[in-house]
């Protein structure tokens, strides 16, 4: 925690010369800054690095398996194309896909969760039962269960498939932190006021917890990647174009972890999606240092 | 001070204690914690179940329906015919009303019958889940159960020297492991260790026992099992041991804030007492809430890092199954993990409820 440190030296500081709120948190949180630093440069990458790609990527059969060079930067995959291209032009969909199914989960689990701990009774049951159910089941089962009696051929029905699985995580954190919250003194006084379900939700409860809620958005998002590129290797999603799942998915499907020969046609996506995902990670716990001051005073 | 404490909430509890004793055995055991979990669990299988069953018989693409037509388009069978095969193999009569076919079904499962395969004709379904799981429950388990140690006792550590090197450093390859999926870590495995630096036979360490191993109780058997074992185990342990750490991390700081680990410091309790007892104690309760979560997202990764390895459990022959879509082995396997993880979670509460009183009322 030597954010926690530096935290206490930055508030003596700010009495004589106080440095830019970006510099404090820069200076506080290193890993956070790196994780925010790789996170919008694959964002980049995905988002305006096609533009600056050539038209097509065709297939050569002299070219199978070449090695980097300057025109092949990380070398061609099995049909000759071109690895690079396909790295830059793989991240777009997976992307969004995810934050469109961390989005819906993190709607459906705020709305349900909250509702649950402030309304209890038949309502709060029900709400449980549906979420144990859909816990207990490991996702990725699941999904891949699901994914099989569904033609996964449009990128909404992947959104929503990856919702389906994305949210009791969340509504039973948000519960829990309602429920909890709503034994704090304030939360209660509310009450006493009479100051309406919405208002107290809204204006004491959720303002609350809106790091919570940020983080585990931020971690939606990665579950739903994983999700992703497991339904793409288990060649359960007809969908066409360029992305990191489905070149894992051909290259396992080559050999490509065996073989010298096209080790960076598997490597670089699982590169792309490991760095994706941890910056994620590590951009939640930057947020989190921002959004919780306990966490800095402590 | 402890000691008055303690005295006045004896006090407290006594009169609770007296009216526990009027009441009647019966509604004692029915609102007992341990009947409503275990109601609680048999709902989730009876759940579950019930929405196999509606998954199968109602999607677009009715397997059941599918299988029939196909019967009698390429094999020329009549549809008695082909309703039979479909009969014996998904344990279902296509022929009744779907609320008497949900019947019977739920009847069959209480019989353990969970139909027969559709790829490998004369083979039950349950006998493929018998000869499967116990490598799977094996794996997942020993992995979950050094991941969780490990992982809180390292957290421990991290919080209480939070700020220092060690931290910082436990930190970040915790992050970096926490963001890592099992099976492309897996993928990495075999990559680098296994095909780059040629560190084990990964050819070898294929399968679950070597061929020729019976499997027996016995010295030789445990330690092959454990040797074809030691790599999914390994990809769970390290991929899921990073949560743990960073978990036991923030729970520990924020106990360590708490009055009562003051009061205790300022009483003049010896150090390693609080550490151990005021603060790790409280500090792994909200770990147990999260064991719920992990041991289904471990069983879930076992479905790709068991084809990976090679590893003969219950992941890869679900994997196989969805690859053929061979639907009543599907449905069986699902049915058997989500039961499998519903007795481990049952057991989980069990065991929060022994260390935290307060979620027993």
């Amino acid at each position: 925690m030597s954010s926690a440190v530096s935290a206490v030296g930055n508030t003596q500081n700010q009495r004589v010369t106080p440095p830019p709120a970006w510099k404090r948190f820069v200076s506080r949180n290193k890993l956070g800054t790196f994780g925010i630093v790789v996170f919008v440069g694959i964002m980049l990458l995905s988002f305006v690095g096609p533009f600056f790609l050539p038209e097509k990527n065709s297939t050569n059969v002299a070219k199978v398996y070449c090695t980097p060079s300057w025109d092949n930067w990380l070398g061609c995959d099995y049909r000759g194309r071109d690895i690079w291209y396909q790295i830059v032009n793989g991240g777009k969909q997976l992307i969004w896909v995810s934050a469109a199914a961390a989005f819906f989960s993190t709607f459906i689990a705020i709305t349900f969760g909250a509702l649950a701990a402030l309304l209890g009774g038949w309502f709060e049951s029900l709400v449980l039962v549906i979420t144990e159910v859909v816990l207990t089941v490991p996702n990725i089962i699941l999904l891949g269960v699901l994914a099989a009696f569904v033609k996964l051929d449009s990128p909404f029905l992947l959104v929503m498939i990856l919702s389906v699985t994305g949210w009791p995580t969340l509504l039973r954190a948000v519960r829990a932190q309602v429920l909890s919250l709503k034994e704090r003194e304030f939360v209660e006084a509310a009450r006493m006021l009479d100051l309406g379900l919405p208002r107290i939700l809204f204006r004491e409860v959720l303002p609350n917890m809106a790091s919570y809620i940020l983080i585990n958005f931020v971690f939606g998002m990665t579950g739903a990647i994983y999700g992703q590129v497991v339904l793409y290797f288990l060649g359960l999603v007809s969908l066409k174009g360029d992305n990191w799942g489905l070149m894992i998915q051909e290259a396992y499907r080559q050999g490509a972890a065996f073989s010298t020969d096209g080790v960076l046609y598997l490597v670089a996506p699982i590169v792309m999606i490991v760095l994706l995902m941890w910056s994620l990670t590590l951009v939640a716990r930057a947020l989190e240092d921002v959004f919780n001051p306990r966490l800095r005073e402590a | 001070m402890e000691l008055q404490a303690s005295a006045e909430m004896i006090q407290q509890s006594a009169p609770d204690q007296e009216e526990e004793v009027r009441r009647s055995p019966v509604k004692v055991i029915l609102g007992s914690f341990i009947f409503r979990r275990a109601l609680r669990a048999l709902l989730t299988i009876y759940l579950v179940s019930t929405f196999i069953f509606f998954l199968v018989r109602l999607l677009p693409g009715d397997p059941v329906q599918v299988f029939i037509n196909k019967q009698m388009t390429q094999y020329g069978y009549s549809y008695d015919d082909a309703a039979n095969q479909a009969r014996s193999l998904f344990a279902i009569d296509v022929d009744r009303p779907l609320l008497l076919q949900y019947t019977d079904y739920l009847s069959n499962l209480l019989r353990g019958d969970l139909g027969t395969s559709m790829v490998l004709p004369g083979t039950s379904v349950v006998s493929i889940i018998q000869s499967r799981i116990w490598w799977t429950i094996f794996s997942v388990g020993t992995s979950l159960i050094i991941a969780f140690v490990l992982g809180s006792l390292i957290g421990m550590l991290m919080a209480y020297k939070r700020g220092s090197t060690f931290d910082g450093i436990a930190s970040t390859i915790g992050s970096i492991l926490n963001s890592i999926p099992n099976y492309l870590l897996a993928l990495l495995f075999i990559i680098i260790f296994g095909v780059r630096l040629n560190w084990f036979n990964y050819t070898k360490m294929r399968g679950s026992v070597s061929s020729g191993q019976p499997v027996e109780f016995s010295w030789a058997f445990f330690t092959d099992a454990l040797y074809h074992a030691i790599l999914p185990i390994s990809v769970y342990v390290v991929t899921s041991i990073g949560g743990w750490m960073l978990l036991m991390k923030s729970s520990t700081i924020s106990t360590l804030e708490e009055d009562h680990v003051t009061a205790a410091r300022a009483r003049g309790v010896p150090e390693w007492r609080v550490l151990g007892f005021y603060v790790g104690r409280n500090a792994i309760l909200p770990l147990f809430t999260q064991l719920t979560i992990a041991i289904g997202f471990v069983v879930g990764g076992s479905l790709l890092v068991e084809p990976i390895f090679q590893y003969q459990g219950i992941g890869m022959r679900l994997y196989e199954s969805i690859n053929q879509r061979d639907y009543p082995v599907l449905q069986g396997i699902f049915l058997v993990i989500t039961i499998s993880v519903v007795v481990a979670l049952f057991v989980a509460d069990l065991l929060y409820s022994r260390l935290d009183p307060r979620i027993r009322s």
